[in-house]
């Protein structure tokens, strides 16, 4: 099936099998591989996305699901050569490791700022809720959330 | 520790930002995963539904027809080339691939490749086994009976499923203590099968490239070298030449001890591989990963403390079953079957000790890795820590108290320990003193007694661990007889700035950051400016990886003697460039100046430079060193740790209220990366501690093979971690410094237990096993008539 759609804003169109997955659409067709995978059951949030504003979990959307829509991630997240205020946060606040649950929790976050700009600690704890680290045991990822929370409401980028 | 450097120098002390950082904020790492090569085939693996049965038949027809589908690979296949089985580290025996029959639920039965991720899938669903099932051995007390089914039936002349026996330690004398003690307490602790479950799974590209006759393997390793090594000797017999196997760990997801062994699907990558003259990608999924990979823990264990008549402690004796599912491939390279446990007299004087573990076949699938600790250490700590509060409620004395009057204390350092261990340094009392006033101790033991009063069930626990990391010294360690040094090489360019590789691989330690500030410590390069590389065999000098917290230890120690080595070259040029004796030199990290012409001087990057243009007749040219650092000792972090809990009589749930932790690794690097390591840590202790387990149902079926039900603990659940350190140095790392990476998840879980018994003794409760979930405490609750 022919699949046109926009990723950070670029136009992008390729024939796909019906059962094909969102997540190896943008992995393995597109090669956009900061998009990653770590489960099979929806649990860990390492691939998620932006879908028409909203976070999905990648892997539990097929490709064709997609079809006509807007999706951003983590690539597109840098406008211009200038990173998001979160990617700023998770520098400053030390708030990846590994790295390998990064862009997920970098979108999850960025959804959920946009519904919440004003969040406390605990409703971060929930935006984040998702999205699975092993390395970092959360607390530098909410103050990096909160980094980025600040700086968006001094009017750095959104 | 006072800073020697500058920030813009970035050495030790300073919480400079990483630099692995940019790439991974971007999506721009590059994990196995991310690695595609032109004309790449796709391995996906069949695997047994059952958990111990012999296989009759095995069908390919079906899966052959997929399109797409090129093999399907079986043991029988492998058997040809002498490669169905593989050895392990603990010279036993593990299977690639099955000839004869499968001994756990999940295990690989055969391989599928395709050209497809989607069709290698779809081939391994269709291929067609025929299994007849066998009698299934789950629990290792009854794997002991006679008469109980003998599953390693490959090995001639075995006649039940015991393993091993060890023991260590004066038997008589702990026997004569136990006789003549006041008090004794005794209580069977089991320590349930977990799994590291890093976010990112294992999996490999194998390429074997025909033209150049050699293998190159892209690799979720923490050890890339020793990977390569047994390779070598593994697959010699079918032409894989040591200096023809290239393995290249990139960014590595987490690994925690899950990335040191070789699995299966990794050989059967490698075989395809070569057979085909392609390259074969093979990515496990989230429940291959968690129901095939390496188990941590499994420990059965029956402890005994004695203390005399004034609560002084005195002996410890253990036996212990350790459940290694069907073989021992426990990747533990001490010379020690149980690993490090007998460091279980802990942070406490005891006078004798003793120690039996023996080793059991099961119907499970082998590991006993280590779950982000050394080797059995948790097991060892939580053991010692539940015992020493057992004794001290029995005593009926407070638990801080207890514990500082029977800690090691300062003075006795280096001390020997009565299982043999030398601590190299410890302040005990210094942390738990500072864990107590940071949660503000005697306040909370009021309001635990208000609240008792007032029937809530309120609990403070404590757990004052001792660590033992940076393995290792060659008398205890070594892999197929390699011994456990490790290494870092530098080269500094005639413009000043450097590269330094390492025998280590990062999974997220940060290491690109914390070794270059060891050498602008150590030279005054700013770290900004050198260049740090691992887990590349064709570069990297030879080490034996990241694991048991030994890079700092072991690796940190390699760079600082390599600088060193620099450092000295470096006197001879700035003697030369200043044109005064060596001995008329001074050093401060970044210049040499001559004494007492303090304005006389030659910077680092001068020095590089004349290493290159202007150096010294019959010197060499360049400005380069290299270290193999085989370390004297094990270096022993310890730490107190204080947790509060409150549990809700209504549903047993436990909540962990607050959590102070009291670490201290010696000399920091960057206590930005020390802390982050402390906070996963505590997590990961935290997670078994109430959440995480692996268990099987008497057919041997899995419970927590997928992460519906293996319960990860996401922000939520999580506490907020409180942190602080005190600062002991090693009296023999050349910084001063301790492995830390791992020392949260061995106290944490210990802490928790305490607080929960703690809140539940004047019920009667004196133990609860990990994980503590509510239906555990529902339970208890409702057989002491507190809950309905």
């Amino acid at each position: 099936m022919r699949v046109q759609l926009s990723i950070n804003g670029e136009k992008h169109e390729a024939d796909v099998e019906p059962r094909l997955l969102l997540v190896h659409l943008i992995r393995d067709v597109l090669r956009l591989t900061g998009t990653h995978i770590g489960c099979d059951t929806t649990h860990c949030g390492a691939c998620a996305v932006i879908l028409d504003g909203r976070a999905v979990k990648s892997c539990t959307v097929f490709a064709v699901q997609a079809r006509g829509k807007e999706i951003m991630t983590v690539e597109g997240l840098e406008q211009d050569g200038k990173l998001h205020p979160l990617q700023e946060g998770f520098m400053a606040e030390h708030g990846l490791q590994c790295g390998y649950c990064t862009p997920g929790m970098l979108m999850t976050s960025y959804a959920f700022l946009q519904k919440n700009p004003t969040p406390t600690d605990d409703d971060v704890r929930r935006g984040i809720s998702g999205n699975l680290c092993r390395c970092t045991g959360y607390v530098n990822i909410v103050k990096a959330v909160q980094y980025a929370a600040a700086k968006i409401r001094q009017g750095g980028a959104a | 520790m006072t800073l020697r450097t500058s920030l813009e120098v970035g050495g030790m002390g300073h919480s400079i930002k990483r630099k692995e950082d940019p790439r991974f904020i971007r999506g721009r790492g590059t994990y196995v995963d991310d690695v595609v090569l032109p004309g790449m085939l796709w391995l996906d693996i069949v695997r047994s539904p059952h958990a111990h049965a012999k296989i009759v038949k095995i069908d390919s027809a079906k899966a052959l027809a997929v399109p797409g589908v090129l093999a399907v690979i079986t043991g029988q296949d492998l058997a040809k080339y002498n490669l169905h089985w593989m050895p392990t580290l603990m010279s036993d025996t593990q299977m690639v691939l099955p000839v004869e029959k499968v001994m756990y639920q999940a295990q690989e039965v055969a391989g599928v490749l395709a050209t497809s991720r989607y069709a290698a899938a779809d081939g391994a669903a269709v291929v067609e086994v025929e299994y007849e099932p066998l009698p299934v051995v789950v629990d290792p007390k009854k794997a002991l009976e006679p008469g109980a089914p003998i599953l390693r039936t490959d090995k001639k002349d075995k006649k039940d499923n015991h393993i091993w026996h060890w023991e260590w330690g004066d038997r008589a004398a702990t026997d004569r203590a136990f006789a003549e003690a006041a008090v004794t307490v005794k209580e069977d602790i089991y320590i349930p099968r977990i799994h590291v479950a890093s976010i990112e799974t294992c999996g490999c590209i194998a390429h074997f490239d025909k033209a150049l006759d050699k293998l190159t393997v892209w690799m979720t390793t923490q050890a890339p070298h020793a990977i390569r090594t047994v390779f070598a000797l593994v697959a010699g017999h079918v032409g894989l030449a040591e200096h023809k196997i290239r393995i290249i760990a990139p960014d590595i997801g987490g690994g925690f001890g899950g990335k040191v062994p070789i699995y299966p699907g990794y050989v059967i990558a490698v075989a395809a591989s070569v057979l085909t003259g392609k390259p074969v990608k093979w990515i496990e999924d989230r429940m291959e990963n968690l129901q095939a990979d390496s188990f941590a823990r499994d420990y059965h264990i029956s402890a005994e403390l004695a203390a005399a008549k004034d609560g002084r402690l005195t002996a410890l004796r253990i036996k212990t079953l350790a459940d290694h599912g069907y073989t021992d491939a426990a990747a533990n390279p001490s010379k020690f079957p149980a690993g490090l446990f007998h460091v279980c007299t802990g942070s406490y004087d005891l006078k004798a000790a003793h120690v039996e573990v023996d080793g059991v076949y099961t119907n499970k699938p082998p590991g006993g890795i280590a779950y982000r600790c050394s080797f059995r250490v948790t097991e060892a700590v939580h053991t010692i820590e539940r015992m020493v509060d057992i004794m001290a409620h029995q005593l009926g004395v407070d638990p801080a108290e207890f514990r500082m009057k029977n800690f090691i204390q300062p003075e006795q350092f280096p001390y020997k320990s009565a299982l043999g261990w030398e601590y190299d340094s410890g302040n005990y009392g210094a942390a738990l003193q500072k864990a107590m006033d940071m949660i503000g101790y005697a306040d909370l033991r009021r309001e635990q007694a208000d609240k008792r009063a007032r029937g809530e069930l309120m609990g403070i626990g404590i757990s004052s661990f001792t660590e033992i990391v940076g393995a290792g010294p060659s008398k205890h360690f070594d892999i197929l007889g390699l011994k456990m040094f490790d290494s870092c090489e530098i080269r500094i360019h005639p413009t000043g700035k450097a590269i330094a590789r390492f025998g280590t691989k990062s999974q997220g330690q940060g290491h690109e950051t914390t070794y270059a500030q060891i050498l602008a410590e150590e030279l005054g390069i700013p770290a900004a400016d050198i260049q740090v590389e691992e887990g590349d065999t064709d570069t990297a000098p030879y080490g034996l990886g990241t694991y048991a917290s030994r890079s700092t230890p072991v690796a940190g120690a390699a760079a600082a003697m390599a600088a060193r080595k620099i450092q000295d070259k470096a006197r001879k040029i700035a003697a030369h460039l200043l044109e005064v004796a060596e001995a008329d030199l001074e050093w401060e990290p970044g210049k040499f100046s001559v004494k007492g012409a303090p304005g006389k001087s030659k910077t680092i990057q001068d020095i590089a430079f004349a290493a290159y243009t202007n150096h010294p007749q019959g010197m060499e040219a360049g400005l380069e060193a290299v270290s193999y650092y085989d370390p004297p000792n094990l270096t022993y972090p310890f730490g107190s740790y204080i947790c509060v809990v409150d549990i809700d009589k209504g549903t047993g749930e436990v909540k962990v209220r607050r959590f102070v932790a009291i670490d201290d690794c010696g000399n920091i690097i960057n206590p930005m990366i020390v802390e982050g390591q402390i906070h996963g840590g505590l997590t990961m202790g935290f997670a078994p501690a109430l959440f995480e387990e692996i268990s099987y149902d008497e057919v041997g079926n899995i419970q927590g093979g997928s992460f519906i039900d293996y319960l990860v603990p996401t922000a939520v659940e999580t506490p907020k971690w409180e942190t602080g350190n005190t600062c002991t140095p090693s009296p023999h790392h050349p910084l001063g410094a301790k492995g830390v990476g791992e020392s949260a998840t061995v106290g944490a879980p210990a802490a928790i237990a305490n607080a929960v018994v703690d809140a539940l003794w004047h019920l009667g409760v004196r133990h609860v096993d990990i994980p503590i979930t509510p239906p555990k405490v529902w339970k208890l609750l409702r057989e002491r008539g507190v809950t309905e």
